[in-house]
């Protein structure tokens, strides 16, 4: 039986070699082809854990741990945030960076999680509000000199107003309606910013915007930045959180389900979606003015698509409607490529293809959301 | 200059068209949008250029022009076919009962990857489409057709009218009816909707390709990312016309391609790109059904 | 009076599925609708609940409320709810979150309630599930509370669908086949607590194809056939009717 399908998967790897064939020399066919079967193969090991793993899959120490956590999350999530607190104070100014990107690719994947992940429409053009929250800030300083703390609230609430103007319209078209439509929105904002140049400044961008300061201490090493980050990833963490488990995150999920049902239910659809779609795009806002603060130069050319389908990937690699899920995909999706600097090249043509066999194999993605389980002894009892 | 540009928007337009039409067909019968559909397009322009090169490398460059293009167009045509249909098995055909999230998915990560394979195996420059034909044409009043034009609107029309027919008079193409009428219906009287399907994949993709060729032909550069924006484009032609609806996806490439055109040419070239997409916002909003489709149906 | 529906019709393109219906229902009773396959209930439900109103005719809810025009969650705010013919629970949320979600037009905790967990919300939300228990007692399902809906069988599915319709405080309450695929001990539980149901104060209207079911609860029976009205009165006086004989015969049964 195996052997059948492996058989068969090699016929697949061989015939994608040769569809790939005119696209690079001999060589890089073969390799392709090598390529190729690995990855055809993996379902099957897949399978092949599923049949004989599941033993291993339930190893003592796992579950243990597994309940520990469950049962002390609160002790966990201390430990994590102190971890999360001293580890700049081990790290070289590099990794401090990266880490700070980290950070507001979390908080730019929680908030499009709200509305993939709970709320389960696909919206392309996200970070459209991402540059939303950018420009704000920079343009608040350079013409009004509007600091960035006036700014953030400011930055955030705009990009959430954007959201609701942008979703009204769009929300009641279907899935893949919606996907398109907020793509071309993205894309006009793209293009609006890159031609509005009495504005903008168009592709040059905006210099000069002010970094950060409490009091006269001024933000400027990536240390700083870092604890800033955090604290933003923490009160988004927290938002989110609080969001998925109360009426507003149940309505969510339940249009996520099934929308019909929930309108039988006494859901109003529509405006949950635009609660959704203005608090995932908040979330953007908010990592857009921290971003122009940080970089203190804003262009159209951080607000690509690509842009958007890389925090998508994060969600859906890390698992859609899973908080922790969606924070291991962040930080996975900008270390990797840190890590392995050679590969960098390919990082978008690894992400498509692991975006495509996520769905096939593992839809649910690394860490899956999982439903919180009520504990009812007493009324039970 | 009116009529220079409605000469240009009907080239463009029918380029949009046959990509649109890719669209259309998919979404009739799977209700489902192909996003990795403009990279077949893209991936065409780059396979005729490659075929072109392969024919130069066998010595065999200094044939007729129409020759080198035919070979071109059918290189392409073929591949991208196979592409389409693999896709569609690989990436689309497991998760066509998953929750409709997932298929989208997945076609978004296709798309991805096949854009930046091409990037990774042609490099980020523009490529070069050979000049096969002199940039001359004959002149219309005080506008100017080119040769190239002749021939794109000449192949546009003889590959629609190909579709047509076959659509409306093969038995493939009125089991391809049937299934985009009713899928579980169609099973039942003994369609092979796999089949249907796979054969769907495989026309839709080949008129991409050659749009690919063509574009390729008239512009002379390639880019691994024009298929990102054409293929944006060409779904907005497909909804314009009412998307399912396969003479909706003709006229709508049509109209768009007018509208680009006309609108560089008199309002601002500058938002040329944002012309399509603001139409498409409009359209969903007021008119979701297009110009020729019937009400949308939601699937519930 | 509950629900008045007056000269209803609904077409599909050139097809009248419903072609002016009219109907009386009274309050605390329950009411059979039945008619061939294709007949218009569901349509005819789908009229009523908003899902998809109908193309001409007036629906009285209440006496004095006009349903034809608003949006579905508008009219389970004033009191009505449904099941589905193909059961729509939410499949990846727990038996009991299914029911809390039915909760959700009758509280009103909102985006800056949720975050800061005000006393208000805390309160609300220890309300919603203990309504949500409650219910899930009613329909013997406390077993399932934290089981995933879509990991639920069958028959137990349905009557988590009723569960979560009843949480949205119902006065009238529409069962789409809720016998449907279930055995004859599960139809026999399910007449009980269709019964138990009216008990709670609430009118019954469900579409059944079990004549056993019908037969036996309903207090009164509307037949539907082609979209029109073609009889309404006791099962007995349903059971002798010509024209539903008629209708009947030589479709199904």
């Amino acid at each position: 039986m195996i052997k059948n399908k492996i058989l068969e998967k090699s016929i697949w790897a061989l015939w994608l070699g040769l569809l790939a064939l005119p696209f690079m020399g001999k060589k890089a066919g073969i390799l392709a082809i090598a390529i190729l079967l690995v990855i055809l193969l993996l379902p099957l090991l897949n399978g092949l854990i599923a049949r004989f793993g599941i033993s291993v899959s339930r190893l003592n120490f796992l579950s243990s741990s597994a309940n520990w956590l469950k049962t002390n999350k609160k002790m966990a999530l201390l430990i994590l945030f102190s971890f999360a607190a001293i580890l700049p104070l081990f790290m070289n100014r590099y990794f401090v960076d990266v880490a700070v990107l980290c950070g507001i690719y979390i908080v730019l994947a929680l908030g499009l999680n709200v509305i993939v992940g709970l709320t389960g429409l696909l919206a392309l053009g996200y970070i459209a509000f991402y540059a939303v929250g950018a420009y704000c800030y920079a343009l608040l300083w350079t013409h009004y000199h509007i600091n960035f703390w006036l700014a953030l609230p400011i930055g955030t609430a705009l990009a959430g107003v954007f959201g609701v103007l942008l979703g009204s319209p769009v929300l009641r078209l279907r899935g893949d309606y919606l996907a398109i439509v907020t793509l071309g929105f993205g894309e006009i904002t793209r293009i609006v910013l890159n031609n509005w140049d009495e504005l903008t400044r168009g592709p040059n961008g905006i210099l000069g915007i002010a970094r950060p300061s409490i009091g006269d201490f001024i933000i400027k090493q990536p240390i700083h930045y870092y604890y800033l980050i955090l604290a933003f990833v923490v009160l988004t963490i927290f938002i989110t959180t609080r969001l998925e488990h109360s009426r507003i995150g149940r309505a969510w999920v339940a249009i996520r389900e099934d929308e019909v049902a929930a309108a039988a239910c006494g859901v109003n659809v529509t405006l949950m979606k635009l609660l959704a779609f203005a608090t995932g795009a908040a979330f953007a806002g908010l990592g857009g003015v921290f971003f122009a603060g940080k970089m203190i130069f804003v262009s159209p050319e951080s607000f690509t698509f690509m842009e958007s389908v890389m925090v998508l990937c994060m969600v859906v690699l890390g698992g859609m409607g899973s908080i922790p899920g969606v924070i291991l995909g962040a930080i996975a999706l900008i270390i990797l490529p840190e890590a392995l600097r050679q590969f960098q090249f390919y990082r978008l043509l690894m992400f498509g293809g692991a975006m495509a066999l996520m769905m096939i194999i593992r839809p649910q993605g690394l860490i899956p959301s999982q439903r919180r389980k009520m504990e009812l002894e007493e009324e039970n009892g | 200059m009116f009529l220079q540009q409605l000469i240009n928007g009907l080239t463009v337009g029918s380029v949009y068209a046959l990509i649109a039409i890719g669209y259309t067909m998919v979404y009739g019968i799977l209700e489902f949008i192909n996003f990795a559909h403009g990279e077949i397009y893209m991936l065409g322009a780059y396979l005729g250029i490659i075929a072109i090169g392969l024919l130069t490398a066998m010595g065999l460059g200094n044939s007729s022009a129409f020759l080198l293009l035919a070979f071109a167009f059918i290189f392409a045509m073929v591949f991208c076919a196979f592409y389409g249909v693999t896709i569609e098995r690989l990436a689309y055909r497991p998760l066509r009962r998953a929750p409709r999230l997932a298929p989208l998915l997945s076609a978004l990560g296709v798309s991805i990857f096949l854009q930046n394979f091409v990037m990774v195996t042609q490099g980020t420059r523009n490529k070069v489409f050979p000049q096969l034909f002199a940039q001359n044409g004959f002149d219309l009043g005080n506008a100017k057709i080119t040769y190239i034009q002749i021939m794109i609107l000449v192949t546009s029309i003889l590959l629609m009218v190909g579709l047509t027919l076959f659509v409306n008079k093969t038995k493939m193409g009125k089991a391809m009816r049937a299934t985009s009428q009713d899928q579980k219906m169609a099973y039942l009287v003994g369609i092979d909707v796999n089949r249907v399907i796979s054969v769907t994949f495989l026309i839709g993709s080949a008129l991409g390709a050659a749009a690919g060729v063509m574009v390729a032909l008239y512009y002379g550069l390639v880019n691994f990312h024009i298929g990102y924006t054409a293929g944006l484009k060409a779904f907005t032609a497909a909804v314009l016309g009412g998307i399912g609806n396969i003479p909706g996806a003709m006229l709508g490439g049509i109209i768009l391609g007018l509208v680009e055109s006309l609108g560089a040419g008199y309002l601002s070239s500058e938002y040329k790109d944002a012309y399509a997409f603001i139409i498409l916002v409009l359209l969903l909003i007021f008119r979701p059904q297009g110009i020729l489709g019937e009400r949308l149906k939601e699937r519930s | 009076m509950m629900l008045e529906v007056k000269s209803v019709s609904k077409s599909f393109g050139g097809l009248k599925a419903l072609d002016a219906i009219d109907l009386s229902i009274h309050n605390k009773k329950i009411v059979g609708l039945i008619g061939p396959n294709g007949a218009g209930k569901t349509t005819l439900f789908n009229c009523i609940t908003g899902m998809n109103p109908p193309t001409t005719g007036r629906i009285i809810f209440k006496g004095s409320i006009d349903l034809v025009g608003k949006r579905p969650d508008e009219i389970a705010r004033l009191g009505m709810a449904r099941t589905f013919q193909n059961i729509r629970l939410f499949s990846d949320m727990t038996a009991l979150e299914n029911v809390m979600v039915g909760r959700h037009c009758r509280s009103k905790t909102g985006l800056v309630g949720a975050i800061i967990r005000s006393k208000a919300t805390v309160i609300e939300e220890m309300k919603i599930v203990k309504k949500g228990v409650e219910l899930l007692k009613f329909v013997e399902l406390m077993d399932y509370a934290n089981e995933l809906a879509k990991n639920l069988p069958y028959g137990l599915q349905r009557r988590l669908e009723i569960a979560r319709a009843l949480a949205t405080e119902p006065v009238l309450l529409f069962l789409d086949e809720p016998a449907a695929g279930m055995n004859p001990q599960e139809i026999f539980d399910l007449m009980q607590l269709i019964r138990m149901i009216r008990d709670r104060g609430i009118t019954v209207i469900l579409i059944e194809h079990h004549m056993k079911v019908v037969m036996g609860i309903c207090e009164m029976i509307v037949v539907l056939n082609y979209g029109i009205k073609i009889a309404e009165g006791s099962a007995d006086e349903i059971k002798n009717n010509p024209k539903v004989i008629e209708a009947y015969l030589g479709k199904e049964e």
